[in-house]
């Protein structure tokens, strides 16, 4: 098959960017996306052009890394399913794929596709974790969690830190990132304890590092790839009112 | 070449008292003194995150180094099936000495004993640590936690969060390196790439790190460092591994005076998804755990060219049930990928490239139906779908071998420091606990036990006996000329100008590791592999073309450098495997087989570790770790 890539080229975080569109032919339709760019960037290095910058790095989904817009959707078209599982077969013959970073003030392009996510590490260092030391530990079994809490907490702990649902949401709230977080350690015993403190903690670092708020659009649900419930944004939200009530 | 092998370190008395005793003796830093002393970590998987937080938490200065953006990202994080702990809570006569014994067995004898015991002791330390963390494992409908099997072993002790278990475990030591982020104790470099070592007379003191961003070289001064880079398995070029997995920091650190344990032991994975075309970038694991409910087969005709939902029972052949009837399909890795192999080449490979073997869940749908199945593997077969475009509830899953883990590594003592003073090497990056061949499982697990309990209490033992023999004058000297060589390096690799890309000679490479150095070896492959793998470096420095920008991000430049060390380091695989006169584990010498095609190990000869180092010429030369089973006898590895 044929397609034309349109990318997103900018040189450096202060630089204007702009689109440049790079045909492509001979395309195996059960290439993967990346493995295009991995072609396209072969082509471009051996013609002496500055290769496209892009993060990808498992390549199964998992790490998080790849985030980008593919035609104006968050990794692509397909539902729960992050950029690096994306193959030709899912693009039709003779088809323009316009890829871009994820647009968000609270992240920087640091070149071409690739942007600077280190926000979402500064809201997780302020309140995502339970306060444990190494060797504090009691015997796992000790305390019983109902299977039913144990799936909820997979549910939300299953986030891979993308940073979708931020591109695809309005406001680029990163509601849901932060919601995943703190409804995973809350439904477990041994994240509760702390979870009045954490979503205080949290939600002010989200507000500070630029995200906007949540207005139940929802879009960051459908493009999640780990598939994260909007349910964790009521958690979070429920946790949150109940500390401000408390004034 | 006057080098000697320093001391494996084991502590006296019995296996089960060692660790014990090590942990009574050792030397302490006191509380109050640990903030003088800083501490580099290389890498924030799973070994490098724990390591760090661990240490932050008890209050030593950690500076932690990552290529990646974020310290979450590393590819603990792609670890599907589970860990192991020998917690017997199924009550079906699991121990610490039964998971000892079943390691060393996994690893075919080619293990410290010591250091295998200690393993399985601290694997229920671990589980703890990770439930208190927040790590959703899963739990029973009585609300306890529920563990499953895998290759290798007769009992239930793997624990699990869904098919994401290294997600999970990552994810609950960088959320404890955060803490120790916004404690203050410990800083993170994301986007920083280690590209050498400061030593001074064998003991290490600090690191050379590129900002990866800006191109600048950093020299960071430390009492320690510890390498916990990962496995080298992506020097295959399809592998299972991260597109940015390299051995870099770990061949860097042998350039610099560690010594490398057995090189060429590495695990090839019989559960991935087979090469269906030359774009190929990877190559996807399907986790082990599939083979609980999954019947591995092949037609018993070559050449069938039905679907298999058409070929009756009669015609099937479940290789592994009827050559290792107690074990089946949950036979350990190097004898399932082996003997996929051995199907395969003898013509009864199916799919496209007749590459594969079909892992068939039909019966298990029909007997325990399909929701037990989905709530089992749900997004193992989402992510199969994904893939391939096919549906593996309806047609079988084509699966094949795959590199994937590295058993060799930076050889390591008891207390995982490396021949280098100083210089510490944890998870994937050391030699130590798997000898020749690693159980499912067991990688996570090391992982975590190197970095959250037994790094905690070597490294302060390190730090409390050394003396101040380096002057700071002498070492920022050292430093400097470190920096100096790497300049060098970058623009040379710059000026080459050639016409091959970092990526062309990495895909060579790899085609040239899977022909000579892979599932199976030669003598005579071997020899072959050598020169052809000289060749190819030397076309590498004639030829490769890289952008020449050097002060702002260039990922041909750290493509290319990382083809560079493969291309040293697989020349010492071939080395390694050629020296190996006998098959034990994952190393499989042709040569060297029983008359039923199994791996025939030379106990008599090869009962060490080969530890090889280089000399200032930059020759290799190998040295032997003897291996004294004191408290289990060798005997044959059969899983029939």
């Amino acid at each position: 098959m044929k397609v034309t890539l349109k990318i997103w080229r900018q040189s450096d975080k202060n630089s204007k960017g702009q689109f440049v569109e790079y045909p492509m032919e001979d395309v195996d339709k059960d290439m993967s996306l990346f493995e295009l760019l991995d072609t396209l960037n072969e082509r471009l290095v051996l013609k002496g052009e500055r290769p496209i910058v892009y993060d990808s790095d498992c390549r199964e989904g998992i790490c998080g890394q790849c985030g980008i817009m593919i035609n104006g959707e968050a990794h692509g078209p397909l539902m729960n399913t992050s950029a690096c599982h994306l193959h030709m077969r899912s693009f039709n013959d003779g088809e323009r794929l316009t890829i871009e970073p994820f647009r968000s003030a609270a992240f920087p392009v640091r070149q071409d596709l690739s942007i600077d996510r280190s926000a979402m590490d500064r809201i997780i260092q302020a309140g995502g974790y339970v306060s444990v030391d190494t060797g504090q530990a009691s015997d796992a079994n000790q305390e019983r969690i109902s299977h039913h809490a144990y799936d909820e907490a997979m549910n939300a702990a299953a986030c891979i830190g993308c940073g979708a649902c931020i591109a695809a949401c309005p406001n680029a709230s990163a509601a849901l990132f932060t919601g995943a977080k703190i409804s995973h350690l809350h439904r477990l015993p041994q994240g509760q304890i702390e979870s009045d403190d954490r979503v205080i903690n949290m939600v002010t670092t989200m507000d500070d590092e630029g995200f906007g708020n949540c207005s139940n659009h929802a879009t960051c649900e459908a493009v999640c790839p780990a598939g994260i419930s909007i349910k964790v944004i009521a958690d979070m939200n429920k946790l949150y009112l109940k500390q401000i009530g408390k004034g | 070449m006057n080098k000697r092998l320093s001391s494996d370190k084991v502590p006296p008395g019995p296996l089960e008292k060692k660790w014990a005793y090590y942990k009574a003796n050792c030397k302490l830093v006191s509380p109050g003194n640990r903030k003088k002393y800083h501490i580099i970590v290389v890498g924030t998987g799973l070994a490098g995150a724990s390591a760090a937080a661990s240490l932050g938490e008890m209050g030593f200065k950690v500076s932690c180094f990552t290529f990646h953006d974020s310290a979450r990202r590393a590819h603990s994080v792609a670890a599907q099936g589970g860990v192991n702990a020998a917690k017997n809570y199924k009550n079906d006569g699991d121990s610490v000495y039964r998971m000892f014994f079943d390691t060393i067995k996994g690893g075919d004898f080619r293990a410290r004993e010591a250091n295998v015991y200690r393993l399985a002791e601290c694997s229920m330390s671990l589980i703890d640590q990770a439930v208190a963390q927040g790590v959703p494992f899963a739990r029973d409908y009585g609300g306890y936690l529920d563990n499953r099997s895998f290759g290798g072993v007769q009992v239930s002790r793997t624990f699990y969060a869904r098919g994401q278990t290294g997600q999970q475990l990552l994810l609950g030591s960088y959320q404890a390196l955060m803490r120790q982020v916004s404690k203050g104790s410990t800083t993170v470099y994301t986007r920083h790439e280690m590209l050498d070592i400061i030593t001074i007379d064998d003991e290490a003191h600090g690191i050379i790190a590129r900002h990866l961003d800006t191109g600048e070289l950093e020299t960071h001064y430390a009492d320690a460092v510890i390498i916990a880079s990962g496995g080298y398995g992506k020097i295959y070029y399809l592998s299972t591994l991260a597109m940015a997995c390299n051995a870099s920091a770990v061949w860097r650190a042998y350039k610099k005076g560690a010594m490398m344990g057995a090189p060429s032991w590495i695990q090839f994975h019989p559960t991935s998804l087979p090469q269906t075309g030359t774009h190929q970038s990877k190559l996807t694991l399907m986790s082990e755990s599939l083979r609980n409910d999954g019947r591995i087969w092949v037609p018993s005709q070559k050449n069938d060219e039905r679907q298999p939902q058409d070929i009756p029972e009669s015609d099937r052949n479940y290789y592994l049930e009827r050559r290792y009837p107690s074990y089946g399909n949950l036979a350990p890795r190097d004898i399932s990928s082996r003997a996929a192999r051995h199907e395969i080449e003898g013509g009864y490979g199916v799919g496209p490239m007749k590459n594969a073997v079909y892992l068939d869940f039909k019966d298990a749908i029909q007997n325990k139906g399909m929701a037990y199945i989905k709530d089992r593997y749900g997004n193992l077969f989402d992510m199969y779908n994904k893939i391939t475009g096919r549906n593996p509830y309806k047609e079988p899953m084509m699966i094949s071998p795959s590199a994937h883990f590295t058993m060799g590594g930076l050889w390591v003592d008891y207390e995982l420091m490396t021949n280098v003073r100083g210089l510490f090497a944890i998870g994937e990056a050391n030699f130590s606990d798997h000898g020749a061949n690693r159980l499912g499982a067991n990688s996570l697990l090391q992982a975590c036990v190197d970095g959250y309990f037994i790094i905690p209490y070597t490294l302060p033992n390190y730090l409390a006996g050394k003396s101040n023999t380096h002057r700071k004058q002498e070492i920022e000297k050292a430093g400097e000329a470190c920096k100096q060589a790497i300049q060098d390096e970058i623009r040379r690799l710059t000026q080459i100008e050639g016409s091959k890309t970092a990526d062309q000679f990495h895909r060579e490479l790899g085609q040239i590791l899977y022909k000579y150095c892979g599932l199976s070896r030669t003598a005579e492959g071997l020899k072959e592999g050598i020169l052809a793998i000289k060749a190819l470096r030397a076309e590498f420095d004639q030829s490769l073309i890289i952008p020449k920008n050097i002060h702002s991000i260039n990922t041909e430049l750290e493509k290319a450098m990382r083809v560079k060390d493969y291309l040293e380091l697989a020349e010492l695989m071939c080395l390694d495997a050629m020296n190996r006169h006998e098959s034990c584990g994952a190393h499989f010498r042709e040569e060297y087989q029983t008359e039923e095609g199994e791996a025939l190990r030379q106990d008599e000869a090869f009962s060490y570790v080969p530890v090889w180092c280089m000399d200032d010429s930059g020759d290799h030369h190998l040295l032997k770790e003897t291996l004294n089973y004191e408290f289990v006898s060798m005997t044959e590895r059969s899983y029939k």
